[in-house]
């Protein structure tokens, strides 16, 4: 197996250029949606199954600036989880762990049920009209395959988006967010070393997760999670309305009362 | 609380139709062998209904759901791994569970309806005999089963509402056997004939799954915290009346038949019906909002 490998998107250096949003729809020859306008500079809106790479901008009142507006630039794609919900609810096993410990939908073996689209907590799934499938972020494993960096990290003008060994890239996203600290920014952290067995996308935040549309660490759950609560709530419900029709089919009260007319 | 970004799958009306149909086929299967088992010899024409209702409403879902992939013609994905060509099971995923149970129902769901079909055939001498007993037991264990998987399917994924709640698998089998009671009398009605004479006891099962049914929305609505204001939007207002519907007007016309008087004998089992389209779609697209 080849090295894992994963992106760091430093968030205080986007600049909001879309770079990366344009290099991933010409290498994957994706033809995007309609243009719209939306808030802010953003026209993309969302990630889907053609926008792989999104720059997400938000809006902030300033402290001390009331009225005023600052913009946070973050460039968002799949976080290729290492425990991935998405994978863990396919049942067709079309959404797969590639050699360099992605998450890949194989696009031949994908049959568009959407499941995978309900447990993405993330909102990176989307389903593609035209083609039938679930579609997102392959991490650029074509390029990958032929040792190239994915699209989105090649054209990245500022290094927000940095591409390398996953090992690599955690050094590089804890030592920036030392830099960060030492520089008084204390609201620094890093985001994805925890969540879901770690992510293969780190990021740099200078706000709260949920801020940039990320669960926190404590809402990192799997769609499992729900699997023995519900099975237990249906077998007790399937005792009680079992009791309930056995009381009514062998009560010969019911019939002898009502006869047999229908209410 | 949890809080999770997932983008909705757009299931739409098949996957609501599915769950109502497949509802209808689980429960009646359930009931028949109920009444095929524990009733009285005159409930024979009743049991035979309902494993017919089960064989004919389960033919429906397979179509349904196919039609809602986005590769209909790789429906065989669910049982088949593509690649491997090895079977394709995950059992910590609903989808793929129901998948098999749904395929291998089918088999208990047709050899039940020829039995009851054609009761001097092959399969029905087989099915009359000591077999048979096992057969139905299994058969709606199945059954059951896929009344309720659906509820869990919802569940088992990160959607607000649906992974907020444990309750989904419950409510769908309790309003599933209560749709299956419903629509075993109303074609006895409408058809006449042996089967009609079972009603009261359907009706009277009935009453016990919709209540179980009501529980279960309290339950629901009380595991969803916050988030039941989505469900709770004006929007979904007149689905939620229809569902109050189906379930109030028929548990008051069960308890006192009285109030059942003079009104057409369809109304109940009709309006459980259609209470149980508008509870699905309710929480299928509720969760959207």
């Amino acid at each position: 197996m080849a090295k894992a490998v994963g992106f760091f998107t430093d968030e205080t250096v986007c600049i909001g250029c879309k770079a990366c949003e344009v290099a991933c729809k010409e290498w994957n020859q994706l033809p995007g949606n309609p243009p719209e306008f939306l808030d802010s500079f953003d026209n993309t809106g969302q990630l889907d199954a053609q926008n792989w790479r999104h720059v997400k901008f938000i809006e902030k009142s300033p402290a001390g600036r009331p009225g005023g507006v600052a913009w946070t630039m973050m460039s968002d794609v799949c976080k290729h989880c290492s425990e991935a919900s998405c994978m863990e609810v396919c049942p067709t096993n079309a959404i797969i762990r590639t050699e360099f410990d992605t998450v890949y939908i194989q696009p031949d073996v994908c049959n568009g049920c959407r499941d995978c689209i309900a447990a993405c907590p993330y909102h990176v799934i989307g389903f593609d009209e035209h083609r039938g499938l679930a579609q997102k972020c392959t991490f650029c494993y074509d390029r990958l395959q032929n040792n190239l960096m994915p699209a989105c990290a090649t054209a990245c003008p500022t290094q927000s988006i940095r591409f390398g060994d996953l090992d690599e890239m955690r050094r590089l996203a804890a030592a920036r967010v030392e830099q960060l600290h030492a520089q008084g920014k204390s609201e620094a952290r890093v985001y994805g070393d925890k969540e879901y067995g770690g992510l293969h996308t780190l990021f740099v935040l200078t706000d709260k997760p949920e801020v940039y549309g990320l669960p926190s660490a404590e809402s990192a759950v799997l769609p499992r999670r729900n699997n023995r609560a519900s099975y237990l709530g249906s077998v007790a419900t399937a005792l009680l309305a079992t009791v309930g029709a056995l009381v009514a089919i062998r009560g010969r009260r019911a019939t002898e009362v009502r006869g047999e007319q229908a209410p | 609380m949890i809080e999770h970004f997932a983008a909705p799958p757009h299931w739409g009306w098949y996957i609501v139709g599915y769950f109502f149909f497949g509802g209808i086929a689980g429960g009646a299967y359930v009931l028949g062998t109920m009444l095929r088992l524990w009733g009285e010899p005159r409930d024979a024409g009743a049991a035979r209904l309902a494993f017919k209702i089960s064989f004919w409403v389960l033919l429906i879902c397979p179509i349904l759901l196919t039609l809602d992939l986005g590769k209909p013609f790789r429906f065989w994905h669910m049982l088949v791994d593509a690649r491997t060509l090895g079977i394709a099971f995950k059992y910590w995923s609903p989808m793929s569970v129901g998948a098999w149970v749904l395929t291998v129902f089918g088999v208990f769901a047709a050899g039940s309806f020829v039995e009851a079909w054609r009761p001097q055939s092959g399969i029905g001498r087989l099915l009359s005999g000591p077999l048979g007993r096992p057969f139905m037991i299994v058969g709606a264990a199945l059954g059951l089963f896929i009344t309720a998987y659906t509820g869990v399917l919802l569940s088992v994924s990160n959607q607000p509402v649906w992974s907020d709640t444990w309750a989904l698998g419950g409510l769908f089998l309790a309003s599933a056997l209560s749709a299956a009671a419903a629509a075993i009398a109303f074609v006895a009605i409408r058809r006449g004939g042996d089967a009609v004479v079972s009603n009261a006891k359907l009706f009277a099962a009935d009453r016990y799954f919709i209540i179980l049914e009501l529980v279960l929305l309290v339950v629901f609505f009380l595991t969803l915290g916050a988030a039941a204001s989505k469900v709770l939007a004006v929007r979904w207002l007149v689905l939620w009346l229809i569902v109050l519907a189906g379930t109030i007007i028929p548990l008051a016309m069960y308890v006192r038949p009285v109030l059942a008087q003079g009104r057409s004998p369809l109304l109940a089992p009709g309006l459980v019906l259609l209470g149980n389209i508008a509870l699905r779609a309710v929480i299928v697209f509720g969760a959207h909002a």
